[in-house]
């Protein structure tokens, strides 16, 4: 099922008495979702990320916009007929019945034709819970289980109608370091097995990258960029995106270009051709750096930490935003750790330019 | 080490004096007074101990009567006022508008004097030789016929009682009902609406279920209550309800003790522990069932 | 295309439906309104209406166009009802104080002090909570009249001065005071009372205003007690003085005279409930029983 969100917006009304008037949570969002995707819709809290997944699944009403599940207009289409699957933060078991209760009962609403019979529901229970590899416990109550078979339960409530659209809003956030890893390869692979489209919303931009087809970074109510993971790690459209992709995170300082070259403090660091004359900020990613012995960046050194595969620097420059600069580099290449300071060159691809005001991403060529 | 314990045990002294003369030592002296048989009061003397005052007790139509209309009272009043206050609290739930001005016009019989108000009922129901008073002129215009409410036949007495215990009772299962409500996370709610669960099955699968421990509280004090029922009586139809027919069993304790037919205090403990044991059962017997059918 | 319709009808009866379930629930609700308010209105009414009026009128009407307050100058007048009132106000205020003490100090004990056996007293306290008052009532009836104290105000103010519930709701908020700042305080030399007067008594404000409103509440409405306690009309409180005024009141049947005296029992009540709404409700949820 395709999902086609057409200017979609959410205002309430603001409660702080300071600045009446609305707030906007979700602001003219348009994009559609290819059928049986994983998307990733991701942004910091607060950002109006839970508000566009209550929306797609009927609990809120947009203030503007259109909603369509392939071709079905379903904006003011009350929850309950719009076929989807919801698996709540805090999963929303039902804490007087079993696991086995607790899956049948989406089952036990339906009426008419659809109508099954008690046979027939115990085993699309059992359907879902081997999916979700629940099936030993079947009798126990919500609070018999740990926090990531309880996940497991809510994905199983929520798959076992077999939806049209299977919405997941943090599911992980409830999970310690470990289950979380697990958890979310486990719903990539159900994901996969059963061709649902789904929405997953988190701020762990790290879990979204790790199994979504397609992410949707927020801010603010408002969508900054769509596209595959890789895709918008690559090329970030704004700073915010650029910041708020990737661990560790970029790097960012405060340069100028003028006349075909890029300067970091007195630093030439590269050439470039087209780029007006101007402040900018300058990004780059840990990966982006080389160690090299008259490269153009030098840095201050803080430590090196040591990674196994890789090691990471940790350095100073007076134009960066951060006190300390990270750089993630090679084991292969050897750091004088006691050396005061460490000199870089720098990969022009893993390097971005934005906008000082704006933080709109500035292109460039690199000579 | 003594000086501290002693501290201790100073500043429980009011307290263990006022709780000792008051509850603790009557609590034993109402068994005694209780078998003691031929008690008088102005001489403090009694002629022997036994089970006399019981059987006495048990054979008093007076009794009888009282127990039969506190078990009416009891049958009657708990279920219904206990239904009616979920459906209303169901109700004052799911709305935004004017809840918070219902919930307080509901609470006030919590803070009204029973007996004074209960003047009120009595003059809306009674029939005086002026009038009809105003219920039966409601029932006339329906076509019925007037009845004496306060006067009259039994059962329209017992009506009369009922509704107004239930008039008192309302306001406390209400509020109680309503923040067990609030107290459900509204989450439960949003996963059943997105699951396509009908009205009716959320609330007999979902909310009934949650909030039954708070049902079960208030059925079980609702019984403790209904079976102490005495100043709603004496609101409706004065002082002498053994006159009137209804008398319950704290009012038969109480007229054993004082009023135009007292002055046996041995009496009046023997119904009061009858009574005592009536409650204690029926809580226990609720008590067990709560535990069959309370899912927490 | 087929679909699209099938969604405009489940939209429109799923709104339909949200309407009609709507007047229904406030058809409800504004029903019960009407049954709760609907004898407070009469009483009112009554009240002001004037004893030729009211008698003349066979079918009572729902308004009146010449209020009189001349019911209300009978109340105070013809019957004891200023004496009522003030008897009232003594007995729940002397009540109310007394009670205070005495709980806050076993309180403070149970939550605060270590003696020898705290914990077996203590439990043994609690069950004193399931004794009901009917059993003990017989006793301290003969008590009091032995003592001599029937028709004084000692008779009927001293069995209701101590609430082991109240103790017990009182000792858990004052458990929930953190002990490092009574052993801040002592390090200070701050004496156990100080400490319970400056320190423990502020902080369990809203317990101790939900106790004493509780307590007005109980005391206001009290009826079976001072009915045993007192026969000299000098000592009846509101209870007993509105059975009085009805039984042997205003003379003849004067129903208008008798609602003004119900109005003026009822409104210092309801007016506490409508100053202290939210203050009253919470705290009736967290330990109030009627019925």
């Amino acid at each position: 099922m395709k999902i086609v969100l057409q200017n979609l917006t959410k205002k309430f009304p603001s409660r702080s008495k300071k600045s009446p008037g609305e707030v906007i949570a979700v602001n003219d969002f348009t994009f559609e979702i290819p059928d049986g995707k994983l998307i990733g819709l991701l942004g910091p809290s607060g950002c109006g990320k839970s508000t566009a997944l209550n929306l797609i699944c009927g609990l809120q009403k947009p203030t503007e916009g259109k909603i369509f599940f392939g071709e079905d207009d379903v904006t003011n289409l009350p929850p309950e007929h719009r076929g989807v699957g919801l698996v709540f933060q805090s999963y929303a078991l039902y804490p007087h019945l079993t696991v086995l209760k607790n899956i049948t009962f989406p089952l036990e609403n339906l009426r008419g034709a659809d109508k099954l019979s008690k046979e027939e529901m115990e085993k699309r229970a059992l359907e879902a819970a081997k999916l979700v590899q629940l099936e030993g416990l079947m009798d126990r109550k919500p609070s018999e289980l740990s926090g990531g078979q309880q996940q497991r339960v809510a994905i199983a409530r929520a798959l076992v109608k077999t939806p049209r659209v299977l919405l997941l809003d943090e599911p992980l956030s409830n999970l310690d370091a470990r289950l979380r890893l697990q958890t979310r390869e486990e719903i990539r692979r159900i994901q996969r097995q059963t061709g649902v489209t789904t929405i997953f919303v988190t701020h762990d931009q790290e879990e979204a990258m790790s199994i979504s087809d397609m992410i949707v970074v927020m801010k603010e109510g408002v969508v900054q960029q769509i596209g595959k993971p890789q895709e918008v790690y690559d090329n970030p459209v704004n700073l915010f995106v650029a910041k708020f992709l990737g661990t560790p995170p970029i790097n960012i300082f405060q340069g100028r270009v003028s006349h075909g070259r890029l300067y970091i403090g007195q630093e030439s660091i590269l050439s470039l051709h087209d780029t007006p004359n101007g402040e900018v900020t300058v990004g780059i990613r840990p990966e982006g750096f080389i160690l090299q012995q008259d490269g153009p960046l030098t840095c201050g050194l803080t430590r090196v930490e040591v990674m196994g595969r890789d090691i990471s620097v940790v350095s100073t420059h007076p134009c960066a935003e951060n006190p300390s600069i990270r750089s993630i580099i090679n084991a292969e290449n050897m750091v004088d750790p006691e050396a005061k300071t460490v000199r870089f060159a720098l990969k022009p691809h893993k390097l971005y330019l934005f906008h000082p005001q704006t933080g709109e991403r500035i292109p460039f060529t690199p000579e | 080490m003594d000086n501290k314990n002693a501290k201790g045990w100073l500043y429980l002294l009011p307290a263990f004096l006022f709780l000792g003369a008051f509850l603790i030592y009557p609590l034993i002296d109402v068994f005694v007074y209780s078998f003691e048989e031929g008690y008088n009061s102005a001489s403090q003397t009694f002629s022997g101990t036994g089970m006399y005052n019981y059987s006495y007790v048990l054979h008093d139509p007076y009794f009888l009567q009282a127990v039969k209309n506190t078990l009416i009272l009891v049958a009657v009043t708990v279920p219904l006022s206990t239904g009616l206050a979920l459906l209303i609290s169901v109700a004052l739930s799911s709305i935004k508008p004017l809840r918070d001005l219902f919930q307080t016009i509901y609470f006030l019989p919590y803070v009204t004097n029973t007996l004074a108000v209960g003047l009120v009922f009595m003059i809306l129901f009674k029939k005086t030789a002026y009038s009809d008073g105003l219920v039966n002129l409601l029932i006339q215009s329906f076509g019925g016929s007037s009845v004496d409410f306060i006067d009259g036949p039994y059962w329209a007495k017992m009506f009369v009682l009922c509704f107004y215990t239930i008039w008192v009772v309302m306001p406390f299962k209400i509020l109680i009902l309503t923040s067990a409500l609030a107290s459900v996370n509204q989450i439960y709610y949003n996963a059943a609406r997105v699951d396509g669960t009908p009205k009716w099955r959320i609330f007999t699968k979902i909310t009934l279920p949650m909030i039954s421990p708070m049902i079960f509280y208030l059925v079980i004090t609702g019984f403790i209550g209904a079976f102490k029922a005495y100043s709603d009586a004496v609101a409706l139809f004065g002082t002498d309800l053994n006159a009137a027919e209804m008398n319950t069993i704290v009012g038969y304790v109480y007229d054993m003790l004082y009023g135009d037919s007292g002055g046996y205090p041995s009496y009046a403990s023997a119904a009061a522990i009858i009574l005592f044991v009536i409650v204690l059962t029926i809580t226990c017997i609720n008590l067990l069932v709560s535990k069959k059918h309370v899912h927490y | 295309m087929d679909r699209t319709i099938d969604y405009l009808k489940i939209e429109k009866r799923t709104r339909t439906g949200k309407l009609i379930s709507n007047i229904l629930i406030y058809t409800l609700l504004a029903l019960w309104g009407l049954i709760v308010l609907f004898p407070f209105y009469w009483m009112l009414l009554t009240s002001v209406k004037s004893y030729g009026s009211y008698n003349a009128e066979h079918i009572p009407s729902f308004f009146t166009l010449s209020p009189t307050l001349q019911n209300y100058v009978d109340a105070f007048t013809t019957v004891a009802l200023g004496k009522y009132l003030l008897n009232t106000l003594i007995f729940t205020l002397a009540t109310t104080a007394i009670m205070l003490v005495v709980i806050t100090l076993a309180a403070f004990a149970f939550a605060r002090l270590d003696f020898k056996g705290k914990n077996l007293v203590f439990t043994l306290f609690l069950s004193l909570m399931m004794i009901p008052n009917e059993l003990v009532v017989i006793t301290n009836f003969t008590t009091v009249t032995n003592l001599g104290m029937r028709n004084t105000f000692l008779g009927l103010i001293l069995p209701s001065v101590t609430s082991v519930f109240y103790i017990y709701l009182l000792k858990e908020n004052f458990a929930q005071i953190p002990d490092e700042l009574y052993y801040a305080a002592k390090v200070d030399g701050t004496s156990d009372l100080r400490y319970l007067r400056r320190v423990m008594i502020p902080i369990c404000k809203p317990t101790l205003i939900t106790i004493i409103i509780l307590k007005i509440i109980e005391c206001w409405n009290s009826y079976v007690w001072p009915r045993l306690i007192t026969d000299n009309p000098d000592y009846y409180l509101v209870s007993n003085g509105i059975q009085e005024i009805r039984e042997n009141g205003f003379g003849r049947e004067n129903i208008p005279a008798m609602m003004a005296a119900v109005v003026v029992i009822s409104v210092p009540l309801i007016l506490l409930f409508l100053i202290f709404r939210k203050k009253v409700m919470a705290g009736v949820a967290r330990g109030g029983t009627k019925g």
